[in-house]
C-alpha cells in the first residue's frame, strides 16, 4: 500500500499499518530535512482522558472536548467523525508512547493547555523525527522528494498513484492508498481563487511543500470535497516573518495591548473583543481584509515585554512620530488615532489581560471593550503585521472508515484520507489548539489499519 | 566569530528561541535563557556553561540552516564555552593557550616528559632508565621520593589555584551580586553533575551518533569515575606509605594498584570512546574549536591511562625506569594544561548548575 504525505497523519497510518502487516511504501513531497509537512511546527495534541496520564493534567471529558469543538464550529461539525476522534484521542498517548513519543511538561506560557493538550518533547520536528525512526525500524519504505501528480483509478478503485521523483516519474501499482498530503495553503495561486490578489501578500507559516497536489488529484479521481474552499486559519504574525516556513515564533499577541491600524493610520477592529485563543485566531482575516493586507501592532512602554515574545523586536521611537517614520505609517495620522483613542480610554481598574477586565473605551468607532488604556508612556513600539496562514479547511468527504467518499454518492473501495486534507469535515472553521494533530493522528491510525487489512487481503 | 558578533548572535538566536520554546524540556538551558533576556556576556557564558552540549535542540529545530533563521545552539553555546574557557584562563598570559590546544598540549606533555627524563638522567643516573628494579621503593631509585613529591605538589598547587581564581571570578561575573552558593544549590548542582542530568536530552538522550544516543553520557561516566579511582588510588597509596609504611610499587590485589588498575581502564575506555563517538557524530552543532579542545583534552587523558596501565604492565622488566619517567612527565602535561583547556568545563559547568538552582528556586 502507499501513504501520500510525511507527517504526523501519513506517519500514523504508515506505522498502524506496518504494525497491521501490510508492506507500506511512504511518499514524502519534502527532501528529507524538510520531511514533516506542518507537524513540524506543532508542539501539542488534544486529548480527552478521564483521568491524569502521562500525558495531561485533571480530566477532560469526552463531552466537554466535544462543546469546545461545537464552539468553535459554531455547531458546523459532522458529528460522527467528530464524536470518534474524540473517543479514540483518549487512547493517543499511550499508543503515541508506543511508537517513541515523549511527553513533557506545558512550555511556559502554555499552562492553560495542560488540562486539554498533551505536549510532546521537544516540539513536531522531533515528533516527526521519532515516527519516522519508528517507521523505518518497522520497515516502511520511505520516499523523500516524491510529488503525487495523479491518482489512476478504475471506477471506485484506485490501481496507481503517479508520482514524481528524483529518478522521474513513477506508476506504483497499490492495493490501497492513504492520502495525508495536508492542505494547499503553500499555493500561492489557489489561495488567489479564492482571496484574490491579497494571497499573494499572505505569509505562509508552514511548509513551502502544501500545495494541494494530492488533494487536487484526488479531485480529478472524483473525490467528493468537503469544508470551506475559503476557509483559513489564519493568525497576525510579523511582517517581515519569511514568505514560507516562519513557524510559530512570528506570530505576534501584542494587539490587545494596544490598539491595530491599518495602512491609513486608522483603527478599524474591537481590539478588546475577546480572550485567547479567539483573539489570536481572528486577527490574520482582519488584515486580510485591510488594504495592502497589512496592519500595525501600537503599543507603549508600559505593556512592552508583558506578552509572549516574538523573533523580531518591534520597532520604537521615542516618539510616536519618530515610531510611525520607522513603520512607514503617516505620523499625523498616528497621532490623531492615537490621542482620539486616549481620549476614549475609561479606565475601571487594572488591566487584567486573562479575563475581560471591562476597561474599555467611551464613544469611540470601533470600540475598544477591554484592556483599553492610554497609549502615553515613551518609549512607543509597533509590529507590522501581515496575515500568516497556518492551514486551509477544504478537503474532502470521508466516512468513520477514514475511506473517501466520491461526488456520485459512493466511496472508493481502497482510498483513504487523514489529517490536514479531511479535517475540515470535523474542525469546519475557527481553532481548537492541538486538535487538528488529534484528528491526523485518529484517522491515520484508522486510515492505516484499513488500508493495511485490504493490502493484505 | 569575533567577540561582539558571537554575543549579538546569540541573542539572536535565543530571541527565537525565547519565542518557540519547543526545546525547554531538553535541559536547563532555555528556561535560563528566559530569565535573563536579553542577555549581557556574563549572562551567555553562564546560559553556555549550564549547556551540555547534548545536541538535541539542534536535532529537534526546524530552523536550523538551511532555514533562513540559522538557529544552531549547540554550537554558538560551544564558541561561547570556548570563549569563557579563554576569558578566565590564570594567568592570563597563557590564556591564548586556549586557542592552539593541541599544539599547546603536545608541546606541554613533551617538554614534561624531557624533563623529567632529564631530571633522572641528572638526578638518579641514567642507568635507572634501563635496569629492572624491583621490590619496595623501586619507584623511588627512579624519581626520589622528595623530588616526585615535591614536584606533584607544585604542579597540583599550580593547577587548583588557577582553575580555582578563574572558577571565582567565572562565579563572581555570572552571580550579579547574588549569594548563591548555598547548601541546597549546591547539592542539588553535585546531584545533577554526578547524574549528568542534562546529558540526558529530557530523558531520550543525547543526539549525536544517533537522536537518542546513551554512549557519550556512559563514556563520561566512565572517564570521571576512572579520575575518581584513581585519585583515590594515590590517596590510598599515600596512606599505605605514610602510615602503614608500605613503599611502592605495590601487589597487584593492593587497593591501590586495583584501584588505579580500574581507573585507568575506565578513563581508557572511556576516552576511547569518546573519541569514536565524537569522530561518527554530525559536527553541525558544535564548532572547531570546541573540536580540538575535545580532541585535545581525550588524548591527553588517553595517554595518561596508558602509559599508567604500561608502567603497571611492565613494571618488573627493565622498561619501568622509562615508562614511569614518562607516564609522571604526561600526568605533569596534563596538570600544566588543565587550566588552558577542557578539563576546566566541569568546573564552569558545576557553577552554573549552581546558579540555575539558586534561579530556579527551592520549589524546582
Amino acid at each position: 500500500m502507499v501513504v501520500c504525505g510525511g507527517g504526523n497523519a501519513g506517519l500514523c497510518a504508515a506505522i498502524a499499518a506496518r504494525r497491521t502487516g501490510a508492506t507500506v511504501v511512504l511518499l514524502e513531497r519534502a527532501p528529507a530535512y524538510m520531511r514533516g509537512g506542518n507537524t513540524r511546527h506543532t508542539r501539542d495534541i488534544r486529548l480527552a482522558h478521564a483521568e491524569p496520564n502521562a500525558a495531561a493534567t485533571g480530566t477532560y471529558a469526552e463531552d466537554e472536548l466535544y462543546a469546545d469543538l461545537l464552539r468553535v464550529t459554531e455547531g458546523e461539525t459532522d458529528e460522527p467523525l467528530a464524536r470518534l476522534t474524540i473517543r479514540e484521542s483518549a487512547t493517543l498517548a499511550g499508543w503515541m508512547a508506543e511508537q517513541g513519543v515523549r511527553w513533557q511538561k506545558p512550555l511556559t506560557g502554555t499552562l492553560h493547555l495542560s488540562r486539554t493538550n498533551g505536549f510532546f518533547l521537544g516540539g513536531g520536528k522531533h515528533l516527526v523525527d521519532t515516527y519516522y525512526d519508528t517507521a523505518l525500524r518497522l520497515g516502511v519504505r520511505v520516499v523523500y522528494d516524491a510529488t503525487v501528480r495523479a491518482l489512476e483509478h478504475e471506477s471506485s478503485r484506485v490501481t496507481h498513484v503517479v508520482c514524481v521523483g528524483s529518478t522521474g516519474e513513477h506508476r506504483l501499482a497499490c492495493a490501497a492508498v492513504v492520502i495525508a498530503a495536508g492542505g494547499f495553503e503553500a499555493d500561492v495561486a489557489w489561495l488567489r481563487e479564492y482571496w484574490g490578489d491579497a494571497a499573494s501578500r499572505f505569509t505562509i507559516r508552514g511548509t513551502p511543500y502544501n500545495t494541494g497536489l494530492a488533494l487536487k488529484a484526488l479531485y480529478e479521481a472524483g473525490a467528493r470535497p468537503a469544508g470551506d474552499p475559503r476557509g483559513l486559519h489564519c493568525v497576525a504574525v510579523d511582517a517581515r516573518a519569511p514568505r514560507f516556513d516562519g513557524g510559530i515564533v512570528t506570530r505576534i499577541d501584542a494587539i490587545p495591548f494596544g490598539i491595530a491600524v491599518n495602512a491609513a493610520g486608522e483603527r478599524f477592529y474591537d481590539e478588546g473583543e475577546d480572550l485567547w485563543p479567539k483573539r489570536y485566531a481572528i486577527w490574520g482575516k482582519l488584515i486580510a481584509e485591510q488594504a495592502g493586507q497589512i496592519a500595525y501592532a501600537i503599543f507603549d512602554a508600559k505593556t512592552a515585554g508583558k506578552f509572549i515574545p516574538s523573533a523580531f523586536r518591534p520597532e520604537r521611537g521615542d516618539t510616536l512620530a519618530e515610531l510611525a517614520a520607522r513603520l512607514g505609517l503617516d505620523g499625523t495620522a498616528l497621532a490623531r488615532t492615537v490621542s482620539a483613542f486616549n481620549d476614549a480610554v475609561r479606565t475601571r481598574g487594572a488591566v487584567e489581560l486573562g479575563a475581560l477586565d471591562g476597561n474599555a473605551t467611551d464613544g469611540l468607532v470601533p470600540p475598544k471593550s477591554n484592556w483599553a488604556q492610554r497609549i502615553d508612556t515613551p518609549p512607543y513600539f509597533g509590529y507590522a503585521l501581515r496575515p500568516g496562514v497556518t492551514f486551509t479547511y477544504l478537503g474532502v468527504a470521508v466516512d468513520c472508515d477514514a475511506r473517501i467518499l466520491r461526488s456520485g454518492g459512493d466511496r472508493f473501495d481502497n482510498a483513504f484520507a487523514a489529517g490536514e486534507c479531511m479535517a475540515g469535515n470535523i474542525l469546519s472553521r475557527g481553532y481548537l489548539a492541538g486538535f487538528g494533530l488529534t484528528i491526523g493522528s485518529v484517522f491515520g491510525r484508522i486510515a492505516g489499519v484499513q488500508a493495511a487489512q485490504l493490502a493484505r487481503a | 566569530m569575533r567577540e561582539l558578533d558571537l554575543g549579538a548572535e546569540l541573542e539572536r538566536q535565543l530571541g527565537v528561541c525565547n519565542a518557540c520554546r519547543y526545546c525547554e524540556g531538553f535541559c536547563a538551558t532555555f528556561g535560563a535563557a528566559q530569565l535573563r533576556a536579553p542577555g549581557g556576556p556574563a549572562d551567555y557564558a553562564y546560559l553556555a556553561n549550564l549547556c551540555h552540549d547534548c545536541r538535541m535542540c539542534f536535532d529537534a529545530c526546524m530552523f536550523t540552516a538551511p532555514h533562513e533563521y540559522a538557529i544552531n545552539i549547540p554550537a554558538a553555546m560551544a564558541s561561547e564555552r570556548a570563549r569563557t574557557y579563554e576569558r578566565y584562563a590564570v594567568p592570563e598570559m597563557f590564556a591564548r593557550a586556549v586557542r592552539t590546544p593541541r599544539f599547546g598540549t603536545i608541546v606541554t606533555v613533551a617538554v614534561c616528559v624531557a624533563a623529567v627524563f632529564l631530571a633522572v638522567a641528572l638526578i638518579s643516573g641514567p642507568d635507572v632508565l634501563r635496569m629492572a628494579l624491583l621490590g619496595p621503593g623501586a619507584f623511588y631509585r627512579v624519581v626520589p621520593y622528595a623530588v616526585m613529591v615535591t614536584a606533584a605538589s607544585a604542579l597540583v598547587l599550580y593547577g587548583v589555584v588557577c582553575v580555582a581564581m578563574g572558577a571565582h571570578r567565572f562565579a563572581r561575573d555570572i552571580g550579579r551580586g547574588e549569594h548563591f552558593v548555598t547548601l541546597r544549590t549546591v547539592g542539588v548542582a553535585l546531584h545533577q553533575a554526578l547524574a549528568l542530568t542534562y546529558l540526558k536530552g529530557g530523558g531520550a538522550g543525547c543526539y549525536d551518533v544517533t537522536r537518542r544516543s546513551s554512549r557519550r553520557r556512559t563514556f563520561h561516566a566512565l572517564v570521571f569515575w576512572g579520575v575518581i579511582a584513581d585519585l583515590a588510588s594515590t590517596t590510598s597509596a599515600a596512606i599505605e606509605q605514610d602510615f602503614l609504611h608500605l613503599l611502592p610499587p605495590y601487589p597487584l590485589w593492593s587497593v591501590p594498584v586495583l584501584l588505579g588498575t580500574l581507573g585507568g581502564i575506565a578513563i581508557a575506555v572511556g576516552a576511547a570512546g569518546l573519541i569514536a563517538v565524537k569522530r561518527a557524530s554530525d559536527e553541525r552543532p558544535t564548532n572547531g574549536r570546541m573540536i580540538a579542545l575535545d580532541y585535545a583534552f581525550l588524548v591527553l587523558l588517553e595517554a595518561v591511562a596508558l602509559t599508567g596501565l604500561a608502567l603497571l604492565a611492565f613494571r618488573s622488566t627493565a622498561a619501568m625506569g622509562s615508562l614511569l619517567a614518562l607516564h609522571l612527565g604526561v600526568v605533569g602535561g596534563a596538570f600544566v594544561t588543565a587550566p588552558y583547556g577542557k578539563f576546566v568545563h566541569f568546573v564552569y559547568r558545576s557553577i552554573a548548575l549552581v546558579m540555575n538552582a539558586h534561579e530556579q528556586g527551592p520549589g524546582a
